[in-house]
Formats: structure tokens, sequence, C-alpha cells
């Protein structure tokens, strides 16, 4: 058998290859929009004054950072819903549930990853620059917007975009509870085509592309927003 | 939950052992330890590459290292389970397959902590060794590396969680660990997944939680002692 790509890449199993792809790519993108948002108010809880909000942000980020994202995924498909009432199971299970647990494991997870850079980013601005910019006659919101974020977001964007590329390989781990991303069609078109060689080689192309391509963001990010000395 | 526990603690510390083969979250701890003590010597063979002068050293590697760095880790797994048996003549075990995908994994991953570990001594150190008359290989051995592998420690220990945590993924292709003997369990007892699969996240939490508090005071142990900072007798007495 001559090894020849075109075999799983067209037809029946290329659609079912392009299917996988589009859904990773989409899981990766939603996850993204929902995780950022939550690992930023999980920073602001580290770093806030009051203990309870500090100690809650911390069980958050090592509660889940120590726990495997498989498990994760176990969890929330084949453990979460007996807890949920009648009338929100049996939306879930009407609504794609796989889909929906494999967000929810992954924005949990990568949000854990990402709070911590978040917070360390905020960390690195020096406490004198917000107290000169208010000395200058900013008010706090001025100063928060003109001189500590702008700052701050050179530092931060570099890890949330290495955060990024974990999250898109991460995607592949969901095809244990069956959801029909990229690793999960190609186990289907392997088994349909029995093209082991070509299935596997077309699947780590599509992965390593796209993280070369969120590789590349990054260090295109960090040419042109270098982290100015502080 | 008290009952679940009562009647399986046994199958999910050890799996079918002593009737079957060994599993549960002892095949977990051995496949973690092992698959690290293996990648060691890879990642240092690797890293040292992709720290020489040599080009045709640094690239190759560099390569390899790229494509496994942007190459998901169950993918890795996959062309493990299909081409070992292929390449070997004969059956390969699960656990053999998950230890060689680990072992290349984690190599890759240990490979930029090495480089960066004798990339964080400072050059004048190296400049030093040379000038007293050694090799560049016996600068490495001697000076460089024995520094930049304590430096490395913290991260040792942080790669071992990360290492746990990936042999879960021995679920997919059925090896026995931990995970797939939680999974087992819940196929048993069927009415209770949330209890089976809280009682497997609180059992990763306590070993890795541990783990990488265990790292941190490690690192606090260390720092202060890394190479660069030289103790003045002035700083000695304050």
């Amino acid at each position: 058998m001559p090894f020849d790509v075109s075999i799983v890449l067209t037809g029946e199993f290329g659609r079912w290859m392009l299917q996988g792809f589009l859904l990773s790519i989409e899981l990766t993108l939603i996850t993204l929009a929902l995780a950022f948002p939550l690992a930023t108010v999980v920073a602001l809880c580290r770093l806030s004054p009051n203990a309870l909000l500090r100690g809650a942000g911390y069980a958050f980020v090592e509660g889940i950072r120590n726990v495997p994202l498989l498990v994760h995924f176990l969890f929330w498909y084949f453990g979460a819903p007996q807890l949920l009432p009648e009338g929100a199971r049996n939306w879930l299970y009407e609504h794609d549930a796989e889909a929906v647990c494999a967000v929810v494991a992954l924005t949990l997870y990568t949000a854990a990853f990402m709070a911590e850079d978040v917070r360390s980013g905020i960390r690195s601005i020096p406490a004198p620059q917000l107290e000169a910019a208010r000395a200058l006659g900013f008010g706090y919101l001025a100063s928060m917007r003109l001189i500590v974020v702008p700052q701050a977001v050179r530092v931060t964007v570099p890890p949330l975009i290495s955060q990024t590329l974990s999250l898109w390989k991460n995607t592949s781990i969901a095809t244990v509870i069956g959801t029909a991303e990229l690793m999960y069609q190609a186990q289907r078109v392997e088994t349909a085509s029995f093209r082991g060689a070509e299935t596997f080689a077309a699947t780590t192309l599509a992965y390593l592309v796209v993280s070369i391509l969120i590789t590349s963001i990054g260090e295109l990010y960090q040419r042109r927003f270098p982290v100015r000395a502080t | 939950m008290i009952e679940l526990i009562d009647n399986y603690w046994l199958y999910f510390l050890v799996g079918q052992y002593p009737a079957g083969p060994l599993g549960g979250l002892a095949l977990t701890l051995i496949l973690g330890v092992a698959a690290l003590a293996l990648a060691l010597p890879l990642g240092l063979v690797l890293g040292l590459a992709r720290a020489s002068n040599l080009r045709m050293f640094r690239w190759p590697v560099g390569a390899l290292v790229f494509i496994v760095r942007g190459t998901p880790l169950l993918m890795v797994i996959f062309w493990a389970y299909f081409f070992l048996p292929a390449v070997t003549g004969h059956e390969t075990s699960q656990f053999t397959t998950m230890l060689a995908a680990l072992v290349l994994f984690n190599g890759a991953y240990l490979a930029e902590i090495v480089r960066a570990g004798i990339q964080g001594i400072p050059p004048g150190q190296t400049e030093c060794a040379r000038a007293l008359g050694l090799s560049y290989r016996q600068a490495m051995f001697a000076v460089i590396l024995p520094q930049a592998l304590r430096n490395m420690l913290p991260s040792l220990v942080g790669q071992l969680v990360t290492t746990l945590k990936e042999t879960s993924l021995g679920y997919i292709i059925g090896l026995s660990e931990v995970s797939f003997i939680a999974s087992q369990i819940n196929a048993q007892v069927i009415t209770q997944p949330a209890e089976v699969y809280s009682i497997l996240a609180l059992t990763y939490f306590a070993l890795c939680f541990g783990l990488s508090r265990a790292g941190r005071a490690l690192e606090k142990r260390l720092s202060g002692r890394t190479s660069g900072v030289v103790p003045t007798p002035a700083a000695e007495a304050a």
C-alpha cells in the first residue's frame, strides 16, 4: 500500500477531517473568549485585599491545575450532569452535550492557567508607577488606563499566547467524551480507511500548522511590542 | 461515598493485582516516575545539542523539539500505538506504548529546560574554565552542568507533576492506570458517576498539589545559592 495522503483528504474522509478541524478551531476560540474574562476575575480575586476572595482565587487555581484535563472531561461529561436538576439535564442532552461539556472543562482548565499569567502581569508593574501618575495629577482610572495597563499588557500577552497554544493542543483530549473534534474524526477516518500513516500524518500536520501560526503571532507581538524596562 | 471507598479502595490503588496485572494508582506512579527518569537522559542529550555551537547538532534537534512541542501528546501516543509494533516487529503492551510516547514528549520539553539551564549560567564561567585550560567538554561537565542541573531541580519537580497528569491519557489506549480503573468502577456502580470522578480528581489533586508544594519549598531553599551570585564577606556578615 503506497503512502497516499490524498485518500484521507478527499471525498467523505476529507469532509470528516475538515469538520473535525473546524470544530477544534471553534472550541479553541469559544474557550479563549470565555476563559480570558474568567481568568481576569480570578487574578483580581487573588490580588484582592480581601482574604476570603484571595483564598477563593487560590483554591480555584490550585484545585484545577493539579487535576489532569482528562479527569476534568470525565467529571463534566459523566459526573456533573447527575448533579443537575432534571430540566437542565434534558436541555443539555438535547443540545450537543459533548461540545458543551468540552467547552466547560477547557474553559475552567485554561482560565486557571491564564489567571496566573494575568496576575504576574499586573504585579510586574511597580507600585511607584501608579503613585507617580497620581502625583502628576492623573485620576486613578486615568493612571490605570494610560500608565499601568498599557505596560501590563506587554508583559501579559506573550504568556497568554503560549497558553492559547496549549489550549489548541488540549482540545484533542476532548475525544475521550466523544466531542467530534479533529482527533476524534482522525480516529474515525483511520478505522474506516485502514490508512493509519496517512491519517495521522495529515492530522499531525494540521495541528502543527495552527501551532506554528500561534507561535508566530507570539513572536511577532514580542518584536512589535517589546517589554519596556520599568 | 464511604461505601464506595470501602468496596473499591484496593482496586483503585493497585488494579487487579495480585490476581492480575498491576494497575490503578500504583501504575500511574510507576509510569510517571519511569517516564521522567528515562526522559531525563534524553532531555540532557537533546538540551546539550540545542545549546551546542555546532549547527549539525543544533538544527535537527531544534526541529525535532519544535515539532514535538507543536503536536498534542495524544497524537504522539497514537503514533506510538500504531507504529511501535510495526517498527519492533512484535506486539507492544499499552504500558510500553505510553512509556515511549511520554519519554519522547517529555524529552523534548526537558531539552528546553536543560538548554535554558545551561544558557542561564553566566558566560564568564565558561570563559574562566576555558582560560584555566579545560576543554569544552571538561568545562561543560565539570563546571557548567553541575550548576545548571542544580538550578533546574525545581523545574524538574514541576515536570514530574506534569508527567503524572499526562499518564492519565493512558485511559484512551486502555492502559489500566488510575483514571481507567475509576471509569471501570463507574461502570460497575453506574449510579454514582459524580462521586467516583470526584474521588479520582481528589486523588490527583492530593498527589500533584503535594508535589508542587514540595517543589516550591525546594526552590526557596536553593534560591540565593544560584551561580552568578557570589556571596561577598559583607553580605555574609549581614
